[in-house]
């Protein structure tokens, strides 16, 4: 971008225009994650010890932990699930031609949109034992997703599946089919053109997409309110502990949960930032 | 994490984008126009799309058909009925109106925002830039969290926005601010310096130049930012419930309405609201869908 | 520069993978009793877990437990068949008739001496620290000063009962049945929020919602005991809260010790300590109540009477009376809309 002289030019404008950003950012979000940082290792009130000791202490109770494995557990199930998913699709959208492409194409963005308590809903009026369509069918042949780590990955799954996908099929547009067909004319099989032509081209993409979709993933929470039975170490995920424990006057623990997936999901962004840059340069 | 992050093409990236061509959901959209040579099934891609249906099926679509199923099991007057009762409709209308609210100032916020990251540069920008992602990074529930111990009931500033309608207004804004920052961003940077200069040049003036010369083109993208904006705070759910406090009529929004209504044991209420949601969801993604395809053709 | 961002990529990938294996391959074999339970008895529940451990039956169990609105905690239940639920906990009678309805509780599962009911307690009024608006009970409750909160029926089991408190209050004043009504429908015009469940209720005391909650005497008693700052007021007459606990009929056997060590001395005892009014003939005289008004005497008799459930016909009848579903609109229903609407 070349800087012209009409753009780099300065006016009072500019400057209050800048003031106005920063505080606005300032306010909205940097000042509350410092009060999430404060309210984590200098709790107000009540006797609840204070620094990193009492910090390490609440993640460590058991039941802690257990949410945040079975954080990971969901998360890397659902994101798994969503990266072959995804890149699947994304070739089908966008090498194949067949009926109902397009509605496809457009269907595929709207688990981003829809609620996530609607998800939920959604997910137990279909396979909830007592009222699912499908659930006494799938009980009958002993197999329960709603209340089960099942329910919570297909809930997480849901919400997170357009994001590789959004990150794919552009790439796949811009790099069109040329070195595929080349590839093919010259007698590579399918699966050779795409490990060595179409995967090397949408790597970053994928790695993007997977970034995000983990983060969305770890952090999903409406959702899995309501398939979720919630309980300690029985489907409690790290985000439902954090409201339960909010409303059970262990805000501290609460507190230093939240703390961790702040710092999950701002680790999420450094590394789409890098990733950006990285491929861009 | 995000939409946003998503809507957003990464803000460099090169080769022929022209401007305009914000909102990421719709490119895609425009693939067999750009593509002359798409492939036929093969029969191993065959099969392929054959199980990614399935699957998406049974995720998605499946359930989804479940909702609206139970909503339309009492018969239309009940859907109608439990749409139209007083304290259901205060919250819908709530929820809209907050939405609406949220969405104007983000429209115009968002784009000073991406204005000042994208036009200005001072120390501490690049941090910034990654400070607008964070309210969409952060799970929902954090974000509620967060903004409790600034605007909560141990706020050292003396607010507490627990069950205000406030509440409500600045928990949304929270979780929308990177959309339309997101979709501008892009669409700026890659404008042509040499309109802008043409104008000056011709005397306008800076305002002028903006107003004239350089909206225009961001409207699109304001456009595809507002509406994925609008369409996540209508369906917004984990930040509010810490903040709202779900009073009929004052602080009750749609998605608290539908647990609710879950939890009171009403499932054919609760899909009623949801089918409502799903429609503002698909309504969405409709227009997005054209704007982008819009832009396109004039791009 | 390449190289490092795909090291770091890869790292962080196998480093989630790698916890997400730990915390699959992490089973024992110990038996554990699954509780799900409405919004407020986590507290005493696991403070009976601990004792129930060092009995011989409870040796090494371990514990799990869900706790949330009533009526959806029961839902749940049903909805998942009972699958790994050993020992349900609610607040009121019809969500364990649910389970029973689907076959999952054993019809006889109120057959005992204590009708099914493990825990007790009664319908309070908390109050700010030091009663700034002095609150003597339930009539004060339709003054313009006054935002109250309570939980909603409509979800939760606690706010049922709340309800019946302030109606027979009024009956105890001589008042008639539209009487009542006008009562009941002049305290619903100054709720200032209706919370999903009994717990939610005191969240949003907490954070200042309103000046009034009506709520369990354990819950407000706990409140205390956990440094928050609220009084609470027992009104002249009350209602007395029964809640019911069953174990489900598929239940690890170690359930049915645990429901009994409940309803012994011992598990009262824990429940009494926590708040809870006991359940039997428990002689509480040596047991400090931390939190409660007087920690001697913690659980003073209303002055008044103490209405009972029965005392309304039972659970069945109250509830084709008063609370509609499915957006059936009952007594309560009606009340509700015609004070709530704007």
């Amino acid at each position: 971008m070349a800087e012209t002289s009409i753009r780099s030019r300065k006016g009072p404008v500019t400057y209050l225009l800048r003031i106005f950003v920063i505080t606005y950012l300032a306010v909205l979000v940097i000042w509350p994650l410092w009060e999430v940082g404060q309210q984590t290792f200098f709790p107000p009130d009540r006797g609840a010890g204070g620094g990193f000791g009492a910090f390490v202490e609440r993640l460590s109770d058991p039941s802690v932990s257990y949410a945040f494995n079975l954080t990971a557990t969901v998360a890397f199930w659902s994101v798994v699930i969503n990266t072959v998913f995804g890149v699947g699709i994304s070739l089908l959208i966008v090498r194949y031609r067949f009926p109902g492409r397009r509605i496809l194409s457009v269907l595929v963005d709207l688990p981003m949109s829809v609620s996530p308590v609607v998800v939920g809903l959604a997910l137990v009026l279909a396979y909830s034992t007592g009222q699912g369509w499908f659930g006494s069918a799938l009980a009958s042949v002993g197999f329960y997703i709603i209340g089960t780590t099942p329910g919570l990955i297909m809930a997480t799954a849901f919400v997170s599946l357009p994001l590789v996908i959004r990150e794919v099929v552009p790439v796949l547009e811009e790099i069109g089919t040329d070195a595929e067909l080349a590839a093919s004319s010259l007698g590579a099989t399918g699966w050779q053109t795409f490990r060595r032509i179409t995967l090397p081209s949408i790597k970053w993409a994928v790695v993007y997409g997977v970034v995000l979709s983990m983060a969305r993933s770890l952090g999903e929470f409406g959702a899995v309110k309501i398939v979720s039975p919630g309980a300690e170490f029985r489907g409690e995920t790290a985000t439902l502990l954090i409201q339960n424990r909010y409303t059970n006057y262990q805000e501290p623990t609460a507190y230093a949960a939240a703390f961790v997936l702040v710092l999950a999901s701002v680790l999420a962004l450094v590394v789409v930032s890098l990733i950006r840059k990285e491929d861009h340069v | 994490m995000t939409q946003t992050l998503v809507a957003s093409p990464p803000p460099a990236r090169p080769a022929g984008r022209g401007p305009g061509r914000a909102g990421r959901p719709g490119r895609r959209g425009r693939g067999s126009a750009a593509n002359g040579g798409l492939f036929r099934l093969t029969p191993t891609s065959g099969l392929g799309l054959g199980v990614a249906l399935v699957w998406f099926s049974v995720l998605v679509m499946l359930p989804l058909a479940a909702v609206i199923g139970a909503a339309a099991e009492g018969g239309w007057a009940s859907f109608w009925g439990t749409l139209t009762d007083a304290q259901t409709f205060a919250a819908l209308r709530l929820t809209v109106v907050e939405a609406f609210l949220v969405t104007v100032v983000n429209a115009f916020v968002g784009t000073v925002v991406a204005w000042v990251l994208v036009r200005d540069h001072f120390w501490g920008k690049r941090v910034l830039d990654v400070v607008i992602d964070i309210p969409f990074a952060l799970p929902t529930i954090v974000a509620g969290l967060v903004l409790l111990s600034l605007w909560g009931p141990d706020s050292p500033v003396g607010v507490n926005i627990v069950n205000t309608r406030e509440g409500i207004f600045l928990a949304l804004l929270f979780v929308t601010l990177p959309f339309v920052v997101r979709t501008v961003q892009p669409v700026l940077i890659e404008l042509d310096a040499d309109v802008e200069e043409a104008a000056a040049s011709l005397g306008a003036s800076r305002f002028t130049t903006f107003r004239r010369v350089i909206l225009p083109s961001l409207v699109p993208a304001i456009a595809a930012g507002s509406s994925l904006g609008f369409a996540r705070a209508i369906s917004e759910f984990g930040s509010l419930v810490l903040i709202s406090g779900n009073t009929p009529y004052q602080t009750e929004v749609a998605s608290l309405k539908i647990l609710k209504f879950l939890e009171g044991d009403n499932q054919a209420g609760a899909a009623a609201v949801a089918v409502l949601l799903l429609l503002v969801a698909v309504v969405t993604i409709v227009a997005l869908d054209l704007i982008s395809r819009r832009v396109a053709r004039r791009g | 520069m390449k190289r490092v961002m795909k090291a770091a990529a890869v790292a962080v990938t196998s480093a989630l993978a790698l916890s997400a294996c730990a915390s699959a391959g992490g089973s024992d074999d110990a038996e554990t009793i699954n509780i799900v339970g409405f919004a407020v008895p986590e507290a005493a529940n696991k403070a009976i877990a601990t004792e129930f451990n060092k009995t011989d039956a409870g040796e090494g169990v371990t514990f799990s437990g869900s706790y949330g609105a009533s009526g959806e905690q029961s839902r749940k239940v049903a909805d998942t068949d009972g699958k790994d639920v050993d020992y349900v906990h609610f607040s009121l009678e019809g969500d364990v008739t649910r389970l029973v309805d689907a076959g999952l509780v054993a019809d006889d599962w109120n057959a005992g001496p204590n009708k099914g009911i493990v825990s007790s307690s009664i319908a309070v009024i908390a109050v700010e620290k030091g009663n700034p608006l002095g609150i003597t009970g339930w009539e004060d409750l339709t003054r313009d000063d006054v935002k109250v909160i309570t939980a909603d029926p409509a979800s939760s089991g606690a706010a049922r009962w709340n309800i019946l408190a302030l109606y027979t209050h009024a009956l105890a004043q001589g008042a008639t049945e539209a009487e009542a009504d006008a009562y009941l429908k002049d305290v619903f015009g100054n709720v200032a929020t209706w919370a999903a469940s009994g717990r939610e209720a005191t969240e949003a005391f907490k954070k200042g919602v309103g000046n009034v909650l009506i709520t369990y005497e354990n819950e407000a008693i706990l409140a205390k005991q956990n440094g928050e700052e609220l009084d609470y007021v027992v009104p002249e007459t009350s209602f007395l809260i029964e809640n019911p606990g069953a174990v489900l009929e598929d239940a690890d056997p170690v359930a049915t010790d645990w429901l009994e060590f409940v309803l012994s001395d011992a598990g009262q005892t824990e429940f009494v300590k926590k708040g809870f009014r006991p359940v039997g003939d428990l002689d509480i005289s040596d047991i400090e109540v931390d939190g409660a008004n007087d920690p001697a005497d913690p659980f003073p008799a209303p002055a008044g009477q103490l209405y009972t459930i029965a005392d309304l016909g039972g659970w069945s009848d109250v509830t084709a009376e008063w609370f509609g579903k499915d957006g059936v609109k009952l007594r309560f229903d009606k009340l509700y809309a015609a004070a709530t609407k704007q």
